[in-house]
């Protein structure tokens, strides 16, 4: 390993053409996680709460809609 | 690398959310059947010359292409979070390459949202529980999920904290007491619900609620499982490329 190499988690390409990344910077993941991690969260939410407790669109087709995967998957229905 | 790893996790995501889809359809719809047909026989009957309430959404679309989306985007969206919880977790909490990582993440996953949350606020079936109280049952579960994972990153850490110092086995031994110490406490201390009419069959109750742990159980496998070997060739990019590279070098050490 040279020691002149960034501080990085990444490790340069050895000479053997392996380049695995010991560990992913968290500074790379950070953001992902909060752009996704928002979006994926309002998904579950859909399918597991929508027009339950709270209602963001109105009506209750979507509650409808998902009702047996909302029962099945475990989350409180109605 | 991440957009690709949250593109695979979501693919797992998918994937498991549709072997859940079959899997609920086969063993969960029929009792989901039998809880409706209990509730509608303890509905009062229209009266004579009142026209019957339209269905919304019909059974058939329920049980087939709603249950399907349902568990589907339930799949795709756990599957981000996991791909995301997955970068995270790779090299950092002492397993040696994705796969395992990925394993061992899903094994925490399943655990910390789903059994977790089962074990004091089991799903329930069609007729059991009062609509007046979804408010309330919705904030427990939320909170209960909530203290789960925030239980399982504390344990986590506390096991890095250790790891130098008593080796890999002991901080895994140490995650999990911390992990189950702070879920005990707060499962014990959550408030009780039980909203089941004293007249429902218990035969049933049982077979929905297996059937329901059982698929998330897939969903989970199918996710941690999946997802290793997907996420392995984005951090491997040249496997094909490594293999020649030895096969045609005469060095001894290339082993």
């Amino acid at each position: 390993m040279s020691d002149s190499a960034a501080p990085s988690t990444v490790p340069a390409p050895l000479a053997g053409g392996a380049i695995r990344p010991l560990k992913l910077p968290l500074r790379e993941i950070a953001p992902w996680a909060v752009l996704m991690g928002a979006l994926m969260l309002l998904g579950i939410y859909f399918v597991g709460s929508e027009a339950g407790a709270f209602s963001m669109v109105g009506g209750t087709w979507i509650h409808e809609f998902v009702h047996d995967g909302r029962h099945l998957l475990g989350f409180p229905c109605h | 690398m991440m957009r690709r790893l949250l593109v695979f996790g979501m693919l797992a995501g998918l994937v498991a959310g549709l072997v859940g889809f079959g899997f609920a359809s086969v063993t969960g719809e029929p009792q989901v059947d039998a809880a409706i047909a209990i509730e509608e026989a303890a509905a009062a009957p229209p009266a004579p010359g009142e026209p019957v309430e339209p269905e919304e959404v019909s059974r058939g679309v329920q049980k087939g292409v709603g249950l399907a989306v349902a568990t589907g985007l339930y799949g795709v969206a756990m599957g981000g979070l996991f791909a995301i919880a997955c970068a995270v977790a790779y090299g950092r909490i002492g397993t040696s390459g994705m796969r395992s990582t990925s394993a061992v993440v899903a094994a925490v996953g399943f655990v910390t949202v789903a059994v977790i949350p089962f074990l004091k606020y089991p799903a329930n079936p069609p007729a059991v529980g009062n609509p007046d109280t979804i408010d309330r049952r919705t904030g427990l579960y939320v909170v209960l999920v909530l203290v789960a994972v925030i239980a399982a990153l504390l344990a986590a850490q506390a096991g890095r904290a250790v790891a130098d110092r008593v080796g890999a086995w002991n901080a895994a031994l140490a995650a999990t007491g911390v992990f189950t110490v702070l879920v005990v406490v707060a499962v014990v201390l959550l408030p009780v619900v039980n909203e089941v009419p004293d007249s429902f069959p218990p035969e049933l109750l049982w077979r929905f609620r297996l059937s329901s742990l059982g698929t998330q159980t897939l969903v989970w496998a199918v996710l941690g499982l999946g997802f290793g070997p997907l996420a392995d060739r984005v951090l491997n990019p040249a496997p094909a490329r490594r293999t020649p590279a030895v096969a045609a070098s005469p060095s001894p050490s290339a082993g």
